[in-house]
């Protein structure tokens, strides 16, 4: 029996923050830096003296000057208009997987043997890091089924551009890296998955949905020649549709000499339910900043765990940890390796948090996470389609997995308010904007939410509320949704000095030049 | 919001053949005919349903229109108030008047020229304003195969009211087709149409910022993109047909070479090889020689052969072969098909089954999408 | 699949539904309920869509969980214990991570979950993080003396590859001149971004030498090597040896007269006491902030910013995120956004397109806290302290017999320590320091064989007199064996 739903009466902290460059006051200071010692001062004599003289600066730079607590204060203040996941029901951010980063992981990380650590101290005095590197490679190899990953890569796009490179170094290797400049990918791929295959030099080839919103077959039967060097491929999409003949796609490509690549973005409905071993894939990643818990930080650091199969090992970037009896070593020897993405090893407080994370689910816990992930997704669609002006495209009637691709459409012919009118209402009642769609938009006014495992039934049902609200308001008062937010920090931002280059403003000291006269007015 | 200005023009007679079984109303003697059948003209009510959703925005635009039928009843109707300009003789109006309204409204400054009727309204007013101002059309005509009509009258409405909200600048404008279909031949049962021009008009699908991944490009750098494309990877010694459309212009454009916007022009080693060419001459040209086509798509149909390009014929199509057809289409312009596929129809069953099947489109620089082609 | 059904059934029972405190909805009632709506009696219903042969059919085998706080805690706890850190013994490591001390403040902000937690919101209702980048953004270009400055990414390196990149389509040209002074990782890093086999994105890469002498670039290398296909000239100041540049104008004005970019590499904490890149004809500036309140994590503190003249052509080309200062509907009030001009016909070569996605957007807030807490006096006194540092530090050093330090005195933060005199290795030099619980400096023998036998030592405000006294003396010992 479900309680009435009370909606909260919310409002963000407003604190007309000054940007701080108009704050504080000539000669104060926030933290104070030793002087070195008299001695040391004696026998070098004057700093500027030891720097040559055309190199030695004149003019401080024209950085605030204010005291420690006024600074604390301001950056509290900003943080308080600022919407973490902790705080309020996140589950509209749909690909983002915004699930609970444990504060025991956070606190783990926060160690001085995680913090105070040099990436380029001796092996023998690291072995706590690199036995936690191995160990998670490990796991991840388990759950995928392949059979080494490194944590270089810092985010889904240096992934995807780590396995673009991979594809190069494989074909290179088989002399055929001049014929295969094709790389396969579907319309619905997280962007970075053309723009990395294309940055890498191939030409990519995007599939669209059949009707049912899987990627077309025939198209890509179509499209597998002796240029494709291999296919990218997300599976489920961020439609959230499980593609059922995903292995017949990955044998299509491997039938005419490609590679095949799974952007796990999408994984939290699938561990310990399928593997892309399984689906014949060759290479993989995952982030884990979101299936594996790490926290997404205001946009990173984020670290994208990247896996492959055994026999294409020789080419992932350096180092790789291996092991050696009780011993943990860096693996730089590789001489086919594609080389660094990267500076170093990689996030690896994330790495930190992702082992801790997974450790303390274990198997059940995550399979645990997975269905109910599902489940909750589900269950979240089911209140949604009784909202009306809600439409959901391609496969009515199977389940799809932990996030779902919405659409307003029907909202916005009946009444003008579309998905972006709608999020910037869904302020006003405590929650944060919903995700729409990665470009292109193929759903029209989409709207994407994924109601991972971290959201009770409270939470989704709240979530259902405000959305069912919102759209009662667009049905009988649209004036409200258009002219949203009320209740948030700021109102809608203007969006033409962005793209002007006469007001736009990337700095202070730029605004301040372009004031008045063709720039942005006074503020 | 600033006060904008939306000129409005309706055609009252378009549509107005389609329920007495008439197809299209150009000449006043069908007109006459279909009237005294007992014809009811549909614009009007379209017109109405468009206004609609443009009423919430009545404190904030003004509505420039025509007299009486031309635009002013349809405006009273909906509760709001006019500025009418212009005369007409009631009951009685006639292209030329479509044709002054329009260059009126252009004289006002209207912000955007709403529109309700069929191709051939949409070709009298592309034949004044062109792409000086720009126009969207409500369906409301037997003949609508031009791009620049909304799918709908509430969604010409919707597109209107958000692109005045939201201000020239914030809204992308598509360059879409004006077609013109043969009257004598349509009459007679056969569609011809040929591309007549471009409007610029608000485009449906908007790419909105997407905040996990920065800036995209909007048309005119996709059709550039595309555009580089195609000549970094032309061959020596070739000779490339190109199709009419902006699409391809774009190709023109990067060498310096003036394009037939709505003909058929050749290129051999980047140079001019001939211009506004028809078949015969097409024929001419590829004698011989390695030759490849290359076209755009008109958008919202999808049609790539059949429409528009008659000089391109089934005879230049199958010596040329399929293997040699590259194609060109914008984002925008793909999603604007609505997940159809693209369509040809030359004319010839056989050459359109050689055409049918599954294509990669160029996008970008080095980006290709595949989709179905059928007849 | 019947079978597996009926054998994951009971695998499911047995396991009597665990309750997780992670999983609000695992409680069995509220799952039973959430079913019960949706029409489902067994959760494996939500699968039916995956083929029988694409499921795995048995239970990961992953280790037992801590499902306790307090074993978990004590389990990782226990492995990290196996790390050295830099708080207890002595480092002198540098050569692309740094340790600086880290204010308190900075990582109260950090801390916060407000910062921590938050993703892809929007101005209005992640104000915070837009405004916080913005003053990132602002206080950077003070220091770097230019008027456009980006989000960070990942790293110097992926930084420098992307600003690499970007003077390759301003100037449609494909090379790039490289300082061999340029840190070897982040060369390795521009490599994997420019150097694609396949011709169409591929951006050249040719090496420029240095004075052995000074450290300094050989300006006449640079003129040979330069043409009309250099798209760009990229150096570090200062460079890897911890020599500071001063031919900046005159590598600029050579890259000018060719038409091609000039492309400075920096680390902004220098910025204090030496002129920034902006100020000797630098056209693009890309650096590091982890050393603006960014602890080591072992190299998981990098990022890295570009920044360049507030000129169309090169905001055009930018891959990463530039929020700008606009306004709201309500008067007066601040907006933030993303300035995403659009790539027009000066671009009118799309090739080698970039991406961008999640960054690191918690240490640019961090750098902005830090920047502001230090502000312009605090600059000019760690550049000062350091300066007294270094030089104390080498003027000891090289007092130990058989050590010689190179590239006479030029030096900030870290210099070249050549042990070919002491008939030691590097390795073993290390090897025995260690033992005094010191980590001494990189050795960079394999990347520079010219140099012999030498490590990059790095020493910064953190370290006192005391420590550098015992690095001079237990060098002194070491060596003595």
């Amino acid at each position: 029996m479900k309680k009435d739903i009370k909606l909260r009466r919310y409002h963000s902290p407003v604190w007309s923050e000054p940007v701080i460059m108009e704050m504080g006051h000539p000669g104060e200071r926030g933290v104070l830096v030793p002087e070195a010692e008299e001695e040391i001062r004696a026998t070098v004599g004057e700093a500027e003296s030891c720097i040559p003289a055309n190199m030695r600066r004149k003019e401080l730079p024209r950085l605030p000057e204010i005291s420690q607590l006024q600074l604390l204060r301001h950056f509290l203040h900003l943080s308080q208009e600022n919407l973490g996941m902790d705080s309020n029901i996140e589950l509209g951010m749909g690909t983002a997987t915004m699930k609970y980063s444990p504060k025991v992981n956070e606190s783990l990380a926060r160690s001085p043997q995680m913090t105070e650590i040099h990436p380029y101290q001796d092996e023998r005095t690291i072995q706590g890091i690199l036995e936690i590197m191995h160990k998670l490679n490990l796991f991840l190899t388990e759950i995928s089924g392949l059979d080494q990953f490194v944590f270089q890569p810092s985010g889904g796009g240096l992934a995807t551009y780590t396995n673009a490179c991979l594809f190069r170094a494989y074909h290179a290797s088989r002399g055929e890296l001049e014929q295969r400049n094709e790389v396969i990918t579907t319309i619905f791929s997280h962007p970075v998955n053309p723009a990395t295959a294309n940055a890498a030099g191939f030409r990519v080839i995007n599939l669209m949905p059949d009707e049912k919103g899987y990627p077309d077959f025939e198209a890509l039967k179509a499209s597998c020649s002796k240029r494709t060097a291999g296919l990218m491929i997300t599976n489920p999409e961020d439609t959230g549709i499980y593609n059922p003949r995903i292995k017949e796609f990955v044998d299509a490509v491997h039938g005419v000499g490609g590679l095949c690549f799974c952007d796990q973005a999408n994984a939290n409905g699938m561990l310990g339910i399928a593997r892309v071993r399984e689906a014949g894939f060759d290479a993989c990643h995952f982030n884990l900043h979101k299936t594996f818990s790490s926290p997404h930080g205001s946009f990173g650091p984020g670290c994208a765990a990247f896996g492959v199969r055994e026999e294409l090992a020789k080419f992932l970037p350096v180092p790789v940890v291996i092991v050696d009896g009780d011993q943990y070593h860096l693996d730089y020897d590789r001489p086919q390796s594609i080389g660094k993405v990267r500076e170093f090893f990689g996030n690896i407080p994330a790495v930190l948090r992702a082992y801790a994370w997974i450790l303390s689910m274990g198997a059940e816990g995550l399979l645990e996470a997975s269905q109910v992930s599902v489940l909750n997704n589900n269950y979240l669609g089911k209140q949604l389609m009784t909202i009306p002006g809600v439409v959901k495209y391609y496969d009515q009637e199977n389940f799809r997995m932990e996030l779902t691709r919405f659409s307003w459409e029907k909202l916005k012919e009946d009444t003008g308010c579309g998905a972006e009118d709608v999020q910037r209402r869904m302020i006003d009642y405590g929650v944060q904007v919903h995700f729409m769609s990665h470009h292109p938009w193929v759903v029209p006014e989409p709207f994407t939410p994924e109601p991972c495992e971290s959201y009770s039934k409270e939470d989704i049902d709240y979530f259902a509320e405000v959305l069912r609200q919102i759209s009662k308001e667009a049905y009988t008062d649209p004036e409200i949704v258009k002219t949203a937010p009320h209740q948030a920090t700021i109102h809608r931002p203007n969006t033409a000095p962005l793209h002007d280059p006469k007001k736009w403003a990337m700095t202070w000291r730029a605004y301040l030049k372009k004031r008045g006269g063709s720039g942005l007015s006074e503020l | 919001m600033t006060q904008r200005k939306l000129g409005l023009i309706v055609n009252p007679v378009a549509g107005i053949g389609g329920r007495v079984g008439f197809k299209g109303s150009d000449g006043q003697e069908i007109l006459d005919r279909a009237l005294e059948m007992g014809a009811i003209p549909e614009s009007p009510k379209r017109t109405i349903e468009a206004l609609k959703k443009i009423v919430s925005l009545k404190s904030r635009i003004e509505i420039i229109t025509y007299p009486f039928e031309m635009g002013e009843d349809e405006v009273r109707a909906c509760n709001l108030i006019p500025t009418v300009i212009g005369s007409i003789r009631k009951g009685a109006t006639t292209a030329r008047d479509t044709q002054n309204a329009a260059r009126d409204m252009l004289m006002s400054k209207v912000d955007l020229l709403l529109f309700a009727g069929g191709d051939g309204t949409a070709r009298d007013i592309f034949d004044v304003i062109v792409d000086k101002i720009p126009a969207l059309g409500i369906p409301a005509g037997v003949k609508i195969h031009s791009a620049v009509f909304a799918i709908n009258p509430q969604y010409a409405g919707m597109m209107a009211a958000e692109y005045l909200e939201k201000g020239p600048g914030s809204v992308r404008l598509c360059e879409s087709e004006v077609m013109d279909t043969d009257e004598q031949a349509f009459r007679e049962g056969k569609l011809e149409s040929k591309l007549y021009g471009y409007l610029k008009v608000p485009c449906e699908r908007g790419m909105i910022q997407d905040v996990k991944m920065g800036s995209v490009a909007g048309e005119e750098a996709s059709m550039d993109a595309m555009a580089q494309d195609i000549i970094d990877n032309m061959e020596d010694d070739v000779l490339y047909i190109i199709g009419p459309g902006t699409t391809t212009r774009a190709i023109m454009n990067k060498l310096n070479l003036e394009k037939t916007l709505l003909g058929v022009d050749a290129i051999h080693n980047r140079q001019l090889a001939g211009r506004d060419l028809n078949e015969a001459q097409l024929l001419r040209l590829i004698e011989g020689k390695k030759a490849r086509i290359i076209m755009g798509v008109i958008g919202k149909q999808g049609y790539v052969f059949g429409r528009g390009n008659q000089q391109i014929s089934p005879k230049v199509i199958k010596q040329i072969g399929r293997e040699n057809i590259i194609i060109l289409a914008t984002m925008n312009k793909i999603l604007s098909l609505n997940g159809r596929p693209l369509l040809v129809d030359t004319g010839d069953a056989e050459v359109d089954s050689m055409l049918c099947g599954y294509v990669q489109v160029i996008t970008g620089y080095e980006e290709r999408i595949v989709l179905k082609v059928t007849a | 699949m019947k079978d597996f059904l009926k054998e994951w059934k009971m695998a499911t029972t047995e396991r009597k539904g665990i309750v997780h405190p992670y999983i609000p909805n695992s409680v069995p009632e509220i799952k039973a309920e959430m079913m019960r709506e949706i029409g489902i009696a067994d959760i494996e219903e939500l699968y039916r869509i995956i083929p029988d042969e694409l499921r795995l059919k048995r239970r990961l085998d992953l280790p037992e969980p801590f499902i306790s706080e307090s074993d978990l805690r004590r389990h990782v706890k226990d492995i990290l214990s196996k790390n050295r850190t830099c708080e207890e013994n002595l480092n002198f490591l540098g050569a692309g991570c740094w340790q600086h001390y880290v204010p308190a403040v900075c990582d109260e902000i950090n801390g916060r979950s407000e910062f921590l937690t938050a993703y892809g919101g929007v101005p209005y209702t992640t104000l915070g993080r837009f405004q916080a980048y913005f003053e990132f953004q602002s206080q950077m270009g003070e220091l770097l003396n230019m008027d456009v400055v980006s989000v960070p990414t990942y790293s110097w390196g992926t930084a420098a590859g992307h600003a690499i990149r970007m003077a390759s389509r301003i100037t449609q040209r494909d090379e790039v001149l490289i300082g061999k002074t340029v840190d070897p990782e982040r060369r390795e890093v521009i490599r994997t971004f420019c150097q694609s086999p396949n011709v169409r994105t591929r951006i050249d890469i040719r090496l420029i030498d240095y004075d052995t002498e000074t450290g300094l670039l050989n300006l006449q290398d640079l003129e040979e090597k330069i043409s009309s296909r250099t798209a760009a000239i990229y150096i570090e100041n200062p460079n890897y040896f911890g020599t500071i540049e001063s031919q900046g104008q005159d590598i600029s004005n050579i890259a000018h007269r060719r038409g091609a970019i000039s492309i400075v590499g920096v680390d902004p904490l220098t910025l204090g006491i030496l002129i920034p890149p902006a100020d000797y004809g630098a056209d693009i500036a890309v650096g590091t902030a982890q050393t603006l309140g960014i602890h080591m994590h072992c190299g998981g503190g990098v990022t890295g910013f570009i920044a360049s003249r507030d000129e169309e052509q090169y905001v055009a080309e930018y891959p990463l995120f530039l929020i700008s200062l606009t306004d709201t509907v309500e008067k007066g009030e601040y907006g933030f956004g993303q300035c995403t001009y659009e790539r027009t016909s000066y671009m009118s070569r799309d090739k080698a397109k970039d991406w961008v996605g999640t960054v690191t957007g918690l240490w640019t807030i961090t750098a902005a806290v830090y920047m502001a807490l230090m502000g312009p006096q605090g600059f000019r006194d760690i550049g000062r302290t350091i300066v007294h540092k270094t030089h104390y530090a080498i003027k000891r050093i090289s007092e130990v017999k058989g050590i010689r330090v190179l590239f006479d005195s030029r030096a900030f933060r870290e210099f070249v320590v050549n042990f070919d005199g002491t008939g030691k290795s590097v390795k073993d030099v290390n090897d025995a320091l260690l033992e005094h619980n010191i980590f001494g400096g990189k050795d960079i023998s394999k990347d520079f064989p010219e140099l012999g036998n030498s490590a990059l030592y790095c020493v910064t405000e953190i370290h006192t007199q005391e420590n550098i006294d015992k690095l001079a003396c237990t060098l002194q010992e070491v060596l003595a064996k």
